[in-house]
């Protein structure tokens, strides 16, 4: 295996981008400040992965529009998934183990503004059995949030301090769209949205983009002072059918973390919950201890781009290593309903 | 003012989907008013039936017929339903065990507040009149013990061996800033390109980022109504919103002055006789007509001048 380490990253999160829904106007700068960051031009690039969905465009081949700021002659290698570009991070640490190319940017971007964004998410499930019912994805967390109250697994004090913990640490977050600790007791005081989660329990709908760079070896080491290794990098999914998933628990994500090597010694993690719960799923299915400083940067309740948050999870915990705070950290993406996929990297400083 | 044009667009599309059989028979299930299962390999019974075993990996092939009562195993309020759900009203999505299934199934259930349900409650089914073989043929009520006497039965009903989803999806679309400086120079009779700051080239419409360079273009560049015909199709075929009889030219324009041509539509001559080269002039709809659209120009027509020299546009094609 090659060693590749996370290198670049640049974000936007915003609660309306007054702008076109491929966003190319707004990756422009992030692009600049990754080159800015590794000293590098778009030259230095071998390869090049974008997550984004027409669904949330609503236009088609949204992502050829975006990849204009890049800027395409001479042609580049080029990919897409559409999925979050967390998704598309693996695929280039895929691209650099092939030896095909030593560098690569992944960038992921979304206007869910543009539209309904819980109603649009349905158009992921089951197109028989669930979509005809517009079963939207708050719904769906709340199903599954309830599943774990009346089970005994969490109450509604733990979500509630998942919240609390989240806004307070939004505060020193620039790109934060919801902000503001205050206390369990006025959490609790505040009403039901999608019984039993308020609507500060679920992520703000937000805009946003995010690229990250990735390199391998010497080329890692010449555009970072610490670059951050990428010890493990694993994803999983669990299946179509809600009903035969036990959804108190996450396979997928256990899986991942068994891929990786298990979570031994991490001491940050940032971890892609969009509903309060859902960190605590994640917490105990990747066996993260108490002793694991979670989320830092707010986390996915302080904002949450679709198709470029789990990416940035993978760049707030890069940055810990960049700057010395760890030694070893881990980033957590998500997609689907009610934390179907999982995809675990963890990263390291040397 | 918002720096951007922005309106409303409906992205919609009635997708037809074969079943399978073990969909299907679920489905031909509802359609009779009966509530069908599929048994894993593990021995449980699952609503609706997977194609294919969780677990296994195996084809789903045994089918149990079950009562269309069951148990609420967890639920949630939807206090702001959005467009195409059970109910316009608030409503609760609910997992329901169906009794003898092992796993649960996501429906609504209809009662009039949140105090109405709770975890453990007995439903069962409120049957469409008219049903179709889809999971919207059903929602849950509240079961009050007596048995369904208006269950209908309906065993002879036609196999569902496909159906018909719509879906539509309405968005607020945005131009990007350079697209929207060029619709609302559109607005004024005024055709506006922008120069790319590196590659020197002028787009129009302008662009949030030079596709060569990617680099926003800025320097704002007034074209002529002015071009020449790079390349064009004759269409022949007709098509769903179609406004013109076929057939008609659609072409792309190189604007004096620009170095990317527009689409437009070639008229007031044969289709036949366009050609490469061919010089056309914008054909502008009565002012009063004029929005922040590129309909704002009806078409190109032949000025009748010589046609261009294949060198003048050979770099544009």
């Amino acid at each position: 295996m090659r060693d590749v380490a996370v290198v670049g990253f640049a974000q936007r999160q915003m609660k309306d981008f007054d702008g076109s829904p491929s966003m190319a106007e707004l990756l422009v700068p992030i692009l600049g400040e990754c080159y800015e960051q590794t000293g590098w031009q778009k030259k230095d690039i071998g390869f090049w992965c974008s997550g984004s969905s027409d669904y949330l465009a609503g236009r088609s081949f949204s992502f050829v529009s975006a990849i204009d700021a890049i800027g395409v002659l001479p042609p580049v290698n080029e990919s897409h998934v559409e999925m979050d570009a967390a998704w598309a991070l693996y695929e280039a640490w895929l691209k650099i183990q092939t030896g095909e190319v030593d560098t690569a940017l992944v960038f992921g971007f979304g206007k869910a503004s543009a539209g309904v964004l819980r109603r649009t998410l349905a158009l992921q499930l089951d197109p028989y059995t669930m979509t005809p019912l517009w079963p939207d994805t708050v719904c769906l967390a709340a199903l599954q949030a309830r599943l774990g109250l009346d089970a005994g697994l969490w109450d509604e004090n733990a979500l509630a301090e998942v919240v609390n913990r989240s806004l307070t640490d939004a505060e020193k977050n620039e790109y934060a769209v919801r902000a503001g600790g205050s206390s369990v007791e006025e959490l609790l005081a505040r009403p039901m949205f999608a019984d039993p989660l308020r609507k500060h329990d679920c992520a703000p709908v937000t805009d946003g983009a995010a690229a990250i760079v990735l390199a391998a070896g010497d080329r890692a080491r010449e555009a970072n002072q610490r670059p951050a290794w990428i010890s493990g990098i694993a994803h999983s999914s669990d299946g179509l059918h809600l009903g035969t998933r036990d959804l108190t628990t996450s396979g997928s994500a256990e899986r991942a973390a068994a891929a990786v090597g298990g979570t031994d010694g991490v001491q940050i993690a940032e971890l892609h919950a969009p509903f309060s719960h859902q960190e605590l799923v994640l917490r105990s299915a990747l066996g993260l201890g108490e002793d694991v400083r979670l989320n830092p940067s707010g986390g996915a309740l302080a904002a949450n781009p679709m198709f470029s948050a789990g990416a940035i999870r993978i760049g707030e915990a890069a940055k810990k290593i960049w700057d010395g705070t760890a030694d070893k950290v881990l980033g957590h993406a998500t997609s689907g309903p009610a934390l179907q996929q999982n995809l675990v990297c963890v990263m390291e400083g040397r | 003012m918002s720096r951007t044009l922005q309106a409303p667009v409906t992205v919609a599309f009635d997708y037809t989907r074969s079943t399978g059989p073990v969909i299907g028979r679920f489905l031909t299930g509802l359609k009779q008013a009966t509530i069908v299962g599929g048994r894993l390999s593990d021995g449980r019974v699952a609503v609706p039936p997977p194609e294919y075993d969780p677990v296994s990996h195996q084809a789903v092939t045994e089918f149990v017929e079950l009562p269309d009562t069951g148990t609420v195993t967890s639920w949630t309020w939807v206090s702001e339903p959005v467009a195409g759900q059970p109910s316009e009203s608030a409503f609760a999505y609910a997992l329901i065990t169906i009794d003898g299934a092992d796993t649960p199934w996501l429906h609504a259930v209809d009662v009039a507040s949140p105090d109405d349900i709770s975890t453990g409650m007995r439903v069962r089914a409120r049957w469409a009149a008219e049903r179709t073989g889809a999971v919207t043929d059903l929602v849950f009520v509240p079961d009050d013990g007596t048995t369904s006497a208006d269950r209908p039965t309906e065993p002879d009903a036609e196999e569902v061996s496909r159906i018909i989803t719509p879906v539509s999806l309405d968005y607020r679309y945005a131009a990007s800033p350079e697209e929207s400086s060029f619709f609302r120079g559109l607005a004024e009779g005024r055709i506006l390109g922008q120069r790319c700051p590196k590659c020197r080239k002028v787009y129009v419409p302008p662009r949030g980022a030079c596709p060569t360079d990617g680099v926003p273009t800025s320097e704002e560049v007034e074209l002529s109504d002015v071009g020449t015909v790079t390349t064009f199709c004759v269409v022949n075929v007709p098509f769903m919103g179609q406004k013109i009889k076929p057939p008609y030219v659609s072409a792309y324009v190189l604007l004096d002055g620009a170095d990317i041509a527009l689409q437009h539509l070639i008229l007031e001559i044969p289709a036949e006789e366009v050609r490469m080269g061919m010089r056309v002039k914008a054909v502008w709809k009565p002012r009063e007509e004029w929005g922040t659209s590129i309909e704002n120009i009806s078409h190109f027509a032949p000025t009748g001048e010589p046609d261009a020299d294949f060198d003048t546009y050979k770099h544009h094609l």
